[in-house]
C-alpha cells in the first residue's frame, strides 16, 4: 500500500518533469529572441526599407510580403478547405471516390514542405506563368495549410448536433440553406482554431515561397500580386547565413518581427472566434 | 375528409421491421393520438409522413402515402415540410433568439416582408401560449428560456410557418405540468385550423385531447377508434392491458 503511494509520487514527479521541460524550449526561444530583437525594434526598423546591402536599415518589404503571402494563403486555403469540407462532411456518400478524396487529403498533410516548393514552382511559376509571384506563393502555401484547414472544418461541421440539422429540415428548410444558416455558423469556431494554427505555420515556412516568390533583395513593395516579393523567414535566413557581417541585433529583430506578427494574427483570429463562441447559445 | 391516407406502410432499418404494413387515415381537423410502448414504431410512422425517415440511410420503405390524395414521393420534401410540420420530443431550440427561432421557417420559405415576419411571429407566439412569457426578451438566446418555454417556443415555431398537419412526437415527456397543460390547450384549440397527429407516451394525454387514439405494438397498428371507444372498450386485449398499465 505504502509502496505503491511512493511509486505513484515518483511517477507524478517524472510526468510533471516532463511538462515542465515543454515549458524550457518555449520560454528561451521567447527569452533569447525579445533579449536579443528588442533593441533592433525601432519605427524606422519596421517601416523603413534595408539598406546597405540589408546591414542596415527596415524590413518593410518583408513585413509587407509576409502579410500579402500569408493572407492570400488563408484566404485561399478557408475558401477551398472549407468548400471541400462541407461537400466531404454533408453530401459525399461512402465511396470509392470519397475514399479517394480522403486519403489525398491525408497523404497531402505528409508532404515535406519543400516538396510543395518544388510542386508549386513546376505549377503556379512555370505552367500556368504566374512567373515568381505572390500569387504563385500564396497557392503554394494555401495548398501545404489545406489539409489541415479541411480536417479542421470537417470536425467543427461534424460537431454541429444533428438535432439542429434535422429541425432546421423539418421545417421546410432545404439542405442548403441549413447548411447555410444553421451549421457554418456554429462551425466558424472551430474552422477558426484550425485557421490559427495554420496561420503561423503559413508565416514561418521557407521552402515552399523559396521556389515560388521569395526576393533575396527588393528595396521596394511589390505593385501587383503577381510581382515578387521578399518575405520575413526567407530574409531571416538570408541575412543570417547569405550576407556577411550583419549585427545581430537585426537578425533578432527580424525573428521578433515575425514571431510578433504571427502571434498578432492569432489574436485576431481568437477575437473574431470568441466573439461567434459568446454568440454560440448551446 | 382524409388528409394522410397511409396503405400498407412499412418501414426497415437494415434487417429490422420497424413498421409492419400499417394502414391509417388521419381525418382533416381531428386530433389522431398514438400511443403504445417504446420501439413501437411511433417516432418512425410520424417520421415518414414529412419523409424525415429519408435522412437515415439505412431506412427502407414501402406502401403509400397521400397527402390531400397526393402520393408524398411526388411532393418535394421541402414543400412536404412546409405543410407537414414537426414537434419533436426534446426541446430543441436552434442556437438563435427566440425571436429569430420562431421566424426561422418563415424566412427559409421567404417572400415575406419583415413586417409580416413579425406579425406571424407574434400570432405563432401567442397561439402557443407563450408570448406573455417573451414578448420583452425576443432577443435573448433560446437557450435561456426552462425546458417548458422551450417546448412552447418549438411549437411556435412550427406554427409561424402555418403547415396543414403538424406531427407531435411526445412533447410533454418530461415537462412541468403546467407546460404541459397550456401545450394540450394549445392543440385543442388548435385543430379547428390544422391537423394533429400526437404521440404520446402517456395516456392520459391520449385520452384527454384524442379524438380518435391508434395503438401501436412493436411495428403493428392493434386498434384505431375513437378515443372514448379504446379507453372504454378496446377490442383488443392488448390495448386494454397497455391502457391499464399491464405493460410498457
Ligand atoms: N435510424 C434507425 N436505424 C436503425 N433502427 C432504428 C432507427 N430508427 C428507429 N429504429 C428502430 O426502430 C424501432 C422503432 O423505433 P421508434 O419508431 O423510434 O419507436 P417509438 O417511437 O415507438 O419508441 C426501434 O426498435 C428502433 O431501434
Ligand atoms: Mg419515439
Amino acid at each position: 500500500m505504502k509502496n505503491s503511494k511512493t511509486t505513484q509520487k515518483i511517477a507524478f514527479f517524472f510526468l510533471l518533469l516532463a511538462t515542465l521541460l515543454i515549458i524550457l524550449p518555449v520560454g528561451l526561444i521567447v527569452v533569447i529572441i525579445v533579449v536579443k530583437g528588442l533593441p533592433a525594434i525601432s519605427w524606422s526598423f519596421i517601416f523603413d526599407m534595408p539598406k546597405d546591402g540589408m546591414r542596415a536599415g527596415g524590413i518593410w518589404p518583408a513585413i509587407v510580403g509576409t502579410i500579402c503571402l500569408v493572407a492570400g494563403a488563408v484566404l485561399f486555403a478557408l475558401l477551398i478547405g472549407v468548400m471541400a469540407a462541407i461537400y466531404l462532411s454533408e453530401y459525399a456518400r461512402d465511396n470509392l471516390l470519397t475514399r479517394i478524396i480522403k486519403l489525398a487529403i491525408v497523404n497531402l498533410s505528409g508532404v515535406p514542405s519543400v516538396i510543395f516548393g518544388l510542386f508549386g514552382l513546376s505549377l503556379f511559376v512555370v505552367f500556368l506563368k504566374f512567373g515568381s509571384s505572390i500569387i504563385a506563393g500564396s497557392l503554394t502555401l494555401g495548398i501545404m495549410v489545406l489539409p489541415i484547414i479541411i480536417a479542421a472544418s470537417r470536425v467543427a461541421l461534424e460537431s454541429v448536433p444533428h438535432s439542429f440539422r434535422e429541425v432546421s429540415l423539418s421545417l421546410g428548410a432545404s439542405k442548403w440553406q441549413t447548411i447555410r444558416h444553421i451549421v457554418l455558423p456554429n462551425a466558424i469556431p472551430g474552422i477558426m482554431t484550425g485557421t490559427i494554427l495554420e496561420i503561423g505555420r503559413a508565416a514561418g515556412e521557407t521552402a515552399p515561397i523559396l521556389f515560388t516568390v521569395a526576393a533575396f533583395y527588393l528595396p521596394h513593395l511589390p505593385g501587383s500580386i503577381f510581382d515578387q516579393a521578399m518575405a520575413l523567414p526567407y530574409h531571416l535566413y538570408v541575412i543570417s547565413t547569405q550576407v556577411p557581417n550583419v549585427d545581430e541585433k537585426i537578425r533578432y529583430g527580424t525573428a521578433l518581427v515575425l514571431l510578433i506578427l504571427v502571434l498578432f494574427v492569432n489574436l485576431v483570429a481568437i477575437i473574431v472566434r470568441s466573439k461567434f463562441r459568446k454568440k454560440k447559445k448551446w | 375528409m382524409v388528409k394522410f391516407d397511409v396503405r400498407n406502410l412499412s418501414v426497415r432499418f437494415g434487417a429490422f421491421n420497424a413498421l409492419k404494413g400499417i394502414t391509417i387515415r388521419v381525418n382533416a381537423n381531428e386530433i389522431l393520438a398514438i400511443i403504445g410502448p417504446s420501439n413501437s414504431g411511433k417516432t418512425t410512422f410520424l417520421r415518414t409522413l414529412n419523409r424525415m425517415n429519408e435522412l437515415e440511410r439505412a431506412a427502407i420503405m414501402s406502401g403509400t402515402v397521400e397527402l390531400d390524395g397526393t402520393p408524398i414521393n411526388a411532393i418535394s420534401a421541402e414543400a412536404l415540410r412546409k405543410r407537414v410540420g414537426m414537434v419533436f420530443a426534446l426541446p430543441l431550440p436552434l442556437p438563435l433568439s427566440i425571436f429569430d427561432n420562431a421566424a426561422y421557417g418563415i424566412r427559409m420559405h421567404g417572400g415575406k416582408s419583415k413586417q409580416a415576419v413579425r406579425e406571424a411571429v407574434e400570432k405563432a407566439l401567442k397561439q402557443a401560449y407563450i408570448w406573455d412569457e417573451v414578448k420583452d426578451r425576443l432577443g435573448e438566446s433560446a437557450f435561456k428560456l426552462s425546458g417548458g418555454q422551450q417546448q412552447r417556443l418549438c411549437i411556435a415555431r412550427t406554427l409561424a410557418v402555418e403547415p396543414e398537419v403538424i406531427l407531435f412526437d411526445e412533447p410533454c415527456s418530461g415537462l412541468d405540468p403546467i407546460s404541459t397543460a397550456a401545450i394540450e390547450e394549445a392543440m385543442l384549440k388548435l385543430k379547428s385550423v390544422y391537423t394533429i397527429v400526437l404521440v404520446t407516451n402517456n395516456v392520459k394525454q391520449a385520452a384527454r385531447v384524442g379524438d380518435r387514439t391508434a395503438f401501436f405494438l412493436m411495428g403493428d397498428m392493434v386498434e384505431i377508434d375513437k378515443t372514448d371507444k379504446i379507453f372504454t372498450a378496446p377490442s383488443d386485449k392488448r390495448t386494454g392491458d397497455y391502457i391499464m398499465g399491464k405493460f410498457g
